[in-house]
Formats: C-alpha cells, structure tokens, sequence
C-alpha cells in the first residue's frame, strides 16, 4: 500500500482518526471541559468535510473489496455536507444538562455509522457491503436511544435494534444464498453470473428485502414511526435523511452494477414497492399530528419518488437520483431544523403548536416554508427541479402509469405539507410560540439548508456534473 | 467591427441598483438610496451616448447599410436544435436610438424626484421601482429575439403596475393600477399568440433572422391564408394586439388615463415617454416583416394609429385634470407614430414614414416628459390636479412657465421646434401614400394645438386664482430637468435623422416638404389662436360653446363612455353568460370530484391505521412474510 491507496480511502481514514481524536478528547477532557468536545468535533469534522472536496482519485483496493469512482465520492461528500449540517443543529441540544456526560458518545456513534455507510457506498463485495450495514446500523440503536430515560427513545432503541437484526438476518440470508450460487462475494464475479433461476431470484428478494429496510420502503417501513418518533429530534434527522440517503445509493450502485442482468425481475418490483411506498407513506402523513411524525411518513413517501429515478435503469435515472437525495438532504434537515430549534426551545412539537408562528418567529417560519416547499415540489426552489428530473428518466423510460401516480401522489403531499404551512401563516392562535433568539450554530445550518434549497436548482452546473459522472445499465 | 459586449452592462446596473435599493433601501436615508439611482443612471445614460457614438461614427458600414450587431448573446432555454430562447443585446439603429431615450428621459426622471418625492412614504421603494423599470424597459429595447421582448415586456408591465399602485392606500391608485395591468395583460395575450403563430410559421424568434429581407423567414412568405389574410398577417395583427395594449391605442387605452394615478415622474417616464411607445417600437423593430409580408397588417397599424390620434384629441379638447389632458395627449401623438409606420413602405426614400415615426418617437419623448415634468411641479406649487384650481401661475412660476411654454409651441408644431419636423415628416408620408389619413391628421394636429394651448392658457393666464399659500417655484432637482429638456425639444429637431434611421438601414436624404408644412403650421396657428380667444382671459365663451354641443361634450368628457362600455361587457355579459356557469361548473363538478378523491384519501388513511401497531413482533411478521411473498411471486411470474 503507497500513499495514493490512502489518499483513495480518504474520506474513511479521516473519519476514523477523527473518530478516535473525539475518543482520547473525551477521555482527557476532565468534567468541567466536556462541552468542549462539541466544539471539537464539529470543527474536525468540518474539516473533514473540506478535505472530502480534494480532487478525487478512483480505483480499487484490496483486491476489489473497496471501489472508489467519482460517482462514490460525490455521494460520500453529500453525505459528509448532510452530516455536518446535523452536527450544527445538534449542538443547542448537546449543551442541555442532561447530555452533558455523553457528548462525546453522540459523536462517536454518528461518525461510526457514517463510517460504515461510507464503506457500504465505496464497497466491492458483499463481505464489505455487510460489514459496513452492520457499523451503520447497531451504533444507530444506540444513537435512537441517546435520551435512554426518555420512556420514548429507549423504545425507539429497541425497536430499531430487533428490527435492525431482522432484517440483516434476512438480508444474510439473501448474501449466502448468492454465495451459494455464484460461488462468490465479489461485485464484478457475481455480476458475470447472475441469471434469472429461482434460487438467484430469491436470493435477489432477500437481499433487497435487507435494503428496503434501511430506506424504509413500503411493506418494509414498520418500524420507521415509532423509531422516528421515539429518537431524539436531530437522531430522527439523521436517520431519515442522511441513513436514508445513502441506502439509497447503495441500493442504485448494487441494481445497476451487480443486478443489471436480472433488470427484468427488479423493474416490477420496484414499480409495485414504490406505488405502496408513496401511497402509504402519504396516507399516513396526512393523519400526523406529530411533527416528527409527519416528516417520518412524508420521508416514507418521499422514498418511494426515489425508486421512480433508479427505475428508469438510465444513467439520467442515476444521475436525477443522486442530486434528488442531494436536493432532498437540504429540504429535509432544513424543516427538521426548524422543529428540533423550537422542540428544545419549547417543548413542543405538534402541528398546533405552530399556529401563528410567522407573526412571533417569522424567519423560522419562512425557513419551514421553504423547506416544506421544496419536499413538496414546488418551483422554483430546487426540490421541484429534484421531483422534475425524477419524473422525468421514469417517463423517459416509458413509466408513464407510474409517473401518473407519482404526480397524483405529489398532489396529496402538496396537501399535507401546506396544513403546516396554513398552521403558521393563517390560522390564529392564543397561545403562540414566544418570539425566542435561534443559537448560532442551529442559524449556520438553516443558512446551509436555505442556501441549498435556492441555489441548487438554479446552477444547472451540479447537474451537469452528476451527469458526466454517472451510469446506467 | 467595434466590440460593443459592454453595452450588457447598460441594463444590468439598474438591475443591481434595483436589487441594492429594493433589499437595503429601508436602512439607508431616504436620499441616499435616490442618489444610487440617479447614480446608477448616469452611468447607464453615459454607456448608451458611448454607445450611440460607437455605433454610429465608428463602426463601418456595410454597403453603405448599419448593420445589426449581436453584442452578447447566450443560449436560456434550449428546446430543440434549432428552437431556442436567447437573451442577450442587439445593437441596430433603432435600440441605439431608444437606448438615448430611456437612459435620458430616465436619468431625468430620477433627479426630478429627488426634489418631487421628498418626504414620501416609501422613498427607496419608490427608486427601487424606478431602477426596475429601467432595467426592463432597456432590457425590452435590446432584446435579440421576439421572446426576450415579451419577457421584458411583462416585467415593464410589472414595473408600471407597481409604479401606478405607489399609493397603495388610495383606493383609486390601486384600482388604476389593476387596471392598467389587466387591460395591457389581455393585450399581451394577443401578443403571446402573434408569437407563437409567428415562430411556428417561421420556425425563428430571432429578430435578425426574422427581418432579414432576403431570409427564410420573409421569403418562405406567408403560409396559409384563414379569413382572407394570411397566417402571417394574423400573427403580426396579434402581435400589433400586444403594442396597441402598451401602446394605449383604441380599444386598448381606457388603463391610460387612469394609470395617472401614479406619481408624476412615473407618468413622465412610463406613460408619456418610454412604456407607451413599445408598442410603436415593437412594430418597427418587426418592420420588414411587416411591410414585405403582410401589408395588411400595417394598414391595421395604420387604421387604428389614426383613428386613436382623433379620439384622444377630441378627448384631450374637454378634460379638467391637467395630467389626463396630457395621457390624452400622449395617446394622440403615439397614434401619429402607428400611422408613420403604418402607411411607410420599406426602403428608401419610400421608408420615410418609418424614419419619420422613429423621429417622432424621439422629439415626443423629449417634449413630453417635459410636459409632465412641468405638470409636477404646477401640481407640487399648487396641490391640485384639476385646471379649474389654476390660472395666473405665470408670475409665480417662471421657470416651468417658461419651458412648459416651449413645450406646448413644440407640441403643436411651431416652426423650427423639434416636433415641427418631426411630425411634418409623418404628415408629408401620409400625404404621398394615403391622403383620407393625411386630412385626419391634418385636423387633429389643430386640435393638438388647441387642446395643449387651452392647457397653457388656463393654469398660467386666465383667471388669477386665490391660493391658500402663495405658490413657489420647484427646486433646482426639478427645474434642472425641465430646463435640460426644453433644450432637448427645441433642439432635436435639428438632428439629421434620416442619416441614422430608416428602414432599411441605409441613410437617405429627406427634406421639409413645404406643400404639407405651410398648411400645417397654419393649422396649428388656428388651434393656438382659438385657445388664445377663449383662455387667454377669463370668459364665458367656451362655457357657451360647451352647452350648445350639449349631449356630444358629455359624451366627449365621459371619454364617450367607454370606461361604461367595458364594464357593461365584463360584470354583465362576461361575469353572468361565462364567468357564472363555469364557476358553478369548477365549484360542483371539479371540486366535488376533487372532494371526493379527498374523502376516499382520508377514509382510507384512517383504516390502515392498524398496521401501525407499534409492536415489534407485529413488524417482523409482516416483514419476513412480505419478503418471502414478493420471493414466490417473482420467482412464479417472472422466472423462466
């Protein structure tokens, strides 16, 4: 191994030696200092996030086992902007006296998990990619039970670690069965060999069952809910946003790479999973009272318009997939943010409670807007462009029935995400939230999110560049 | 060739000028954010002399032929390979010559308000408008292809609504403003479908391909004919629909007069000088199509131009508001620039109704601002719109008597003013290519003079009026204007213009025709002295003449009940035979299928609650057995 293969691996190395820097911190820290560590670790992981943006190197390690491409470094580095905006919006809530001797663990288990999703989107074989799902996914437990006190987040833990193991224990099954197969664990081998025989159909099914899970693709969302409302407001960000975001570039790396050969299989599938998936994630959003809970199922939801870009099979498909998430990641944190600001200023979080924001907050509330604007798909913010060039490779491939319901799907989502908006332009109330003063750090990262939500969809340039980087089958 | 890439500049600093005032003016002081302005015209209005300069003295002519030069050009929205919407800066004669008029009358405009609108509410609002409208209309006047003048276009509309509306705790001021942007809203429909007819005909939107006489787009002709005219008439004629709208011709005016709502440097800059003519600039800058293609759609132009000279003057005879006489007015004289280009042929010396209308065009917006210039600052010494509360002002006013004075001579066509050649230039084309308009003319440029002299002659002689406090005169900001554009309207005149502008772009010589000019200047003296008799003093003569015309000057005053007429048409024929049965139609039918599909939403989202039952056993089961189902249904389905 020279240098280059460790300049290859950047992104993974740096997090690891920030990871353990944050560790010995915490360890040297005595208790006065602790609060230090947030700033610590948010300043090594901005770093961290910069140093991603070097020019990127591709090729392959360990005999195949770790890829890097372009396409995989500009998903780590979405990722890495996603995180970083968490981060900021976590410090008011990290200050609390609760939180005050885990800190430091809030950040070990974020940048492990994002260790492992990280290896998950550079991985070459099964062995890695299930090595990485498994650092994504136990640590997230532990993060969904940060508040263990809480009656709430210690459930929320539980659930998600059964579930958790569930689905890898059927996600395991798929893997050896591939194994069994194809004699194989590598991308590129199993690739050569994959064929539409049952045995290889079921363990496709299997495998993908495992992935559904992480995006919490309809019938496999269960456990989203109670998870999403259980964890603690900027945990529950994180999960949907950016957990999501990179089981959904796995899931197109491995379609496009591994199962291209069996398209004919997964194209049905996907159209079924992700009619039920925008369909009932919005049915259930409409319902929420919870805004956390709202925003759970309108992720669901938002998932399912995923699988209309991966569909197409297209390299416009991949490309509108990449930058829907990339859109989606500064939508999403930008309404998180503004529920987690106000939940550990006032407690609250229900859609009642934000009636008459606008006239006691009316910069947090146009921040909402915004952000509600975009999930929803409205021009000319950069969450319609996102929608747009979704629809747009589903149709071009021909899905015109599935761009339909996507559109009328969209429609019902306009709906809800404008009951939050009428909550707090329109309607009155007697008892609005008091006007109160937004933390810096919480102000940076609504700033990253409106600056996103704007500015993405106008530079066509990014687009552009996803273009060129990406593939299809 | 000379490089002309900075003229993007000229529109794009009101633009930051407009950004900078209308987000940060409310911290700034009031004049601060007026001296940007101002300051940020300057340098445009510097740019486009430059420019005019270049253009004219230093760039080589082709064959003796001003070329039209693309100076900056970028590709916006690409549709196909050859369909495309550019923006970017078009340099010929014509945008040269506007490029002068907006940035001046502009430029004047903003120092006038310093001194007019001091004190307002609203003062950085009132900049940031101006800098936006100024960043549309130039955009509109440089634009390369007929969809970056429609989108420009909009935005001046846009602009003026927001300039009419100032006031928006008047009533009268925001139900003017919506006026005026619906009426010229509906006129751009017509002109949306004149594009798009036109560009599906020609397969173009760019200008320099579309007036190319010896291009595709000219020569491919005129398609298929539908009613007797040509696919290519109709389009322009729906073209002409949205210059008439901006333009304030018959039927389209009735937002005009009303638009005077607006503060008066707004009524100077948009309606007297630079908004309304777009319409006569939008057929000039289509004039080779239109001359080659489709004459009959400029006889439409001509027709119309015409018949709207004569019924705002007759108006303009009758009217007590000040500024109203002077819309009226402006709607005449813009009439007068349609009938130039409608009744000139392309090139040469048969093109000097183009040139003349070009002319006109220049010396109106000069002499025009003045007037409204001057009617501020009368309305800003004596708090009143109406006439009846004027006379005498010519001791206390000496300034604005003075150049309010030049401008009325040269409006109604005093020898060796601006506007005696420039309207000459019309008449004389009329005179050779079609007489029964050349006599309508003819008689309306006496009652031009007349209506502007009775205009004159009751505010600064007449009566002396009592006033509550002695009138002064305006400050320097606002006489400065008045006097540099008095200078402007007695000299322009004088600028050989057929040198600079004609139809096809190759200068030619024109002269004074004395034939046409003798009657008109006697014309115009009858008018001016009719006036002198009734206004001069105060006398019951014109009150006289009023009541024997009995029910026709009613008729005239009530701008002959047009405002009536539209509103019959719309609250009670459209609003009860349309409007009513397609609302019950959207409220039942659509809204209630809508309604329905909302009910069923909501219904079934209720049901499925129990899936979420929050046990973990729960989610597992549904889980492992949603796996292994999808498992045999693909592998029974799809498996070979």
């Amino acid at each position: 191994m020279n240098l280059d293969s460790f300049l290859l691996m950047r992104h993974e190395m740096v997090l690891t030696i920030i990871t353990l820097m944050v560790l010995i911190a915490d360890l040297s820290f005595n208790e006065e200092k602790k609060i230090k560590v947030i700033w610590l670790a948010t300043a090594l992981f901005a770093i961290n996030t910069i140093i991603g943006f070097l020019p990127n190197i591709s090729g392959n390690l360990f005999g195949n086992m770790y890829k890097n491409t372009d396409l995989q470094w500009t998903m780590k580095n979405i990722l890495n902007l996603g995180v970083l905006v968490v981060l900021l919006q976590s410090v008011e809530w990290l200050k609390s006296a609760d939180n005050k001797y885990k800190i430091s663990e809030f950040y070990l288990l974020v940048f492990s998990t994002l260790i492992g999703m990280q290896f998950m989107i550079s991985s070459g074989s099964f062995l890695m990619l299930y090595l990485g799902l498994e650092l994504a996914t136990i640590p997230m437990a532990a993060l969904a039970a940060y508040d263990r006190y809480r009656h709430h987040s210690a459930e929320a833990g539980i659930k998600l670690i059964l579930s958790a193991a569930m689905s890898s224990a059927v996600l395991l099954l798929g893997i050896t069965l591939i194994y069994g197969t194809t004699g194989s664990t590598y991308f590129d081998v199993v690739a050569l060999k994959y064929a539409n025989i049952p045995l290889q159909t079921l363990a496709f099914i299997f495998f993908f069952s495992g992935m559904a899970f992480k995006i919490s693709l309809v019938p496999f969302h269960l456990w989203t809910a109670d998870v999403y409302e259980g964890a603690p407001v900027n945990v529950t960000s994180y999960l949907s946003v950016i957990s999501k975001g990179a089981s959904a570039f796995i899931l197109i790396i491995v379609l496009f790479t591994v199962f291209n050969s069996i398209s004919m299989i997964w194209k049905p599938l996907l159209y079924i999973i992700s009619v039920l998936t925008m369909t009932i994630g919005n049915l259930f959003a409409i319902r929420q009272q919870n805004m956390k809970r709202f925003l759970a199922f309108s992720s669901i939801a938002q998932a399912g318009f995923i699988l209309l870009g991966i569909i197409g099979a297209s390299s416009i498909g991949m490309t509108s997939v990449v930058y829907f998430v990339f859109v989606y990641i500064f939508s999403n944190l930008g309404a998180f943010g503004v529920v987690s600001v106000i939940y550990y200023k006032t407690q609250k979080e229900n859609m009642d409670d934000y009636n008459g924001l606008y006239h006691t907050n009316p910069k947090l509330s146009l921040i909402m807007m915004l952000a509600l604007f975009s999930l929803a798909g409205i021009p000319p913010v950069a969450g319609y462009f996102g929608k747009f060039f979704l629809f747009t490779a589903a149709a071009s491939s021909g899905y015109y029935w599935l761009v339909f319901i996507a559109v009328l799907n969209a429609t019902i989502s306009l709906y809800y995400y404008l009951l939050v908006v009428k909550a707090m332009f329109i309607n009155k109330s007697e008892t609005p939230i008091a006007y109160f003063k937004t933390d810096v750090p919480a102000k940076i990262a609504l700033s990253i999110c409106v600056l996103g939500i704007f500015f993405i969809g106008f530079f066509s340039i990014i687009y552009q560049y996803l273009e060129s980087i990406s593939f299809g089958i | 060739m000379t490089n002309f890439s900075y003229t993007v500049l000229i529109p794009l600093i009101p633009l930051f000028v407009f950004l900078f005032v209308g987000l940060l003016g409310h911290k700034m002081k009031p004049i601060v954010s007026g001296l940007i302005g101002t300051c940020g015209l300057l340098i445009a209005a510097i740019l486009s002399y430059f420019t005019a300069y270049q253009y004219f003295f230093n760039t080589e002519k082709i064959d003796g032929t001003y070329q039209k030069i693309l100076a900056f050009n970028t590709i916006w929205l690409q549709f196909t390979e050859k369909l495309h919407v550019d923006l970017g800066v078009l340099i010929d004669p014509i945008s040269v010559m506007m490029l002068i008029v907006v940035t001046t009358v502009s430029l004047m405009v903003h120092i006038y308000s310093i001194g007019y609108m001091k004190g307002e509410k609203g003062f950085a609002r009132f900049y940031a408008f101006l800098s936006l409208f100024s960043f549309s209309m130039l955009g509109l006047v440089l634009a390369t292809n007929i969809f970056q003048m429609y989108i420009f276009w909009e935005l001046v509309g846009v602009s003026s609504f927001l300039l009419i509306g100032y006031y928006y705790e008047k009533p009268s001021a925001v139900s003017a403003s919506k006026k005026a942007f619906i009426v010229t809203r509906f006129a751009d429909l017509g002109f949306l479908i004149g594009i798009l007819i036109l560009s599906f005909n020609t397969g173009t939107f760019d200008f320099i391909s579309l007036t190319n006489v010896n291009g595709a787009a000219i020569l491919t002709g005129a398609g298929a004919s539908f009613l007797g005219l040509s696919v290519m008439t109709w389009s322009l004629i729906f073209v002409f629909m949205g210059g008439a709208g901006k333009s304030a011709m018959f039927p389209l005016h009735i937002w005009l007069p009303d638009a005077m709502e607006g503060p008066t440097p707004v009524s100077a800059l948009i309606h007297a000088a630079t908004m309304v003519v777009a319409g006569v600039y939008l057929v000039a800058r289509l004039f080779p199509v239109y001359a080659i293609s489709a004459p009959d759609g400029l006889l439409v132009v001509a027709y119309v131009g015409s018949f709207s000279s004569l019924f705002a003057a007759v108006i303009a005879c009758t009217q007590y508001d000040i500024k109203r006489v002077l819309a009226f007015s402006t709607m005449s004289q813009i009439g007068y620039m349609m009938v130039g280009l409608g009744v000139s042929k392309y090139g040469g010396e048969a093109g000097l109704g183009y040139m003349a209308s070009m002319f006109h065009l220049f010396t109106h917006a000069m002499f025009k601002a003045l007037l409204f210039l001057g009617a501020g600052a009368i309305i800003h010494a004596v708090h009143s719109n109406s006439m009846k509360d004027m006379g005498g002002l010519r001791k206390y006013l000496p300034i604005t008597h003075i150049t309010f004075l030049i401008a009325c001579l040269t409006i109604a066509g005093v020898p060796f003013l601006s506007a005696f050649f420039s309207k000459d230039e019309i008449l004389t084309a009329a005179f050779h290519h079609n007489m029964p308009i050349f006599i309508v003319q003819m008689f309306v440029a006496g009652l031009t003079a007349f209506y502007m002299f009775r205009l004159y002659f009751r505010i600064f002689w007449n009566k002396d009026t009592h006033y509550h406090h002695t009138p002064h005169e305006a400050p320097i900001t606002m006489t400065f204007p008045l006097i540099f554009l008095a200078i402007a309207s007695i000299f322009s005149g004088y600028i050989p213009f057929s040198q600079f502008v004609s139809s096809d772009g190759v200068p030619f010589h024109s002269e004074l025709e004395w034939t046409v000019a003798i009657p008109s200047i006697l014309v115009g003296l009858i008018g001016i002295g009719i006036a002198f008799v009734l206004y001069k003093k105060e006398s019951a003569s014109s009150q006289k003449i009023a009541i024997s015309l009995k029910s026709f000057y009613v008729a005239i005053y009530n701008k002959f009940y047009f405002d009536e007429i539209y509103i019959f048409v719309t609250k009670k024929i459209i609003f009860n035979y349309i409007s009513r049965p397609v609302a019950w139609f959207d409220r039942h039918i659509v809204d209630g299928f809508m309604n329905s599909i909302a009910w069923v939403t909501n219904a079934v989202s209720f049901r499925i609650k129990g899936f979420q039952s929050g046990q973990v056993q729960q989610y597992a089961f549904v889980f492992v057995s949603s796996a292994i189902l999808l498992g045999i249904f693909f592998i029974y389905l799809y498996s070979i």
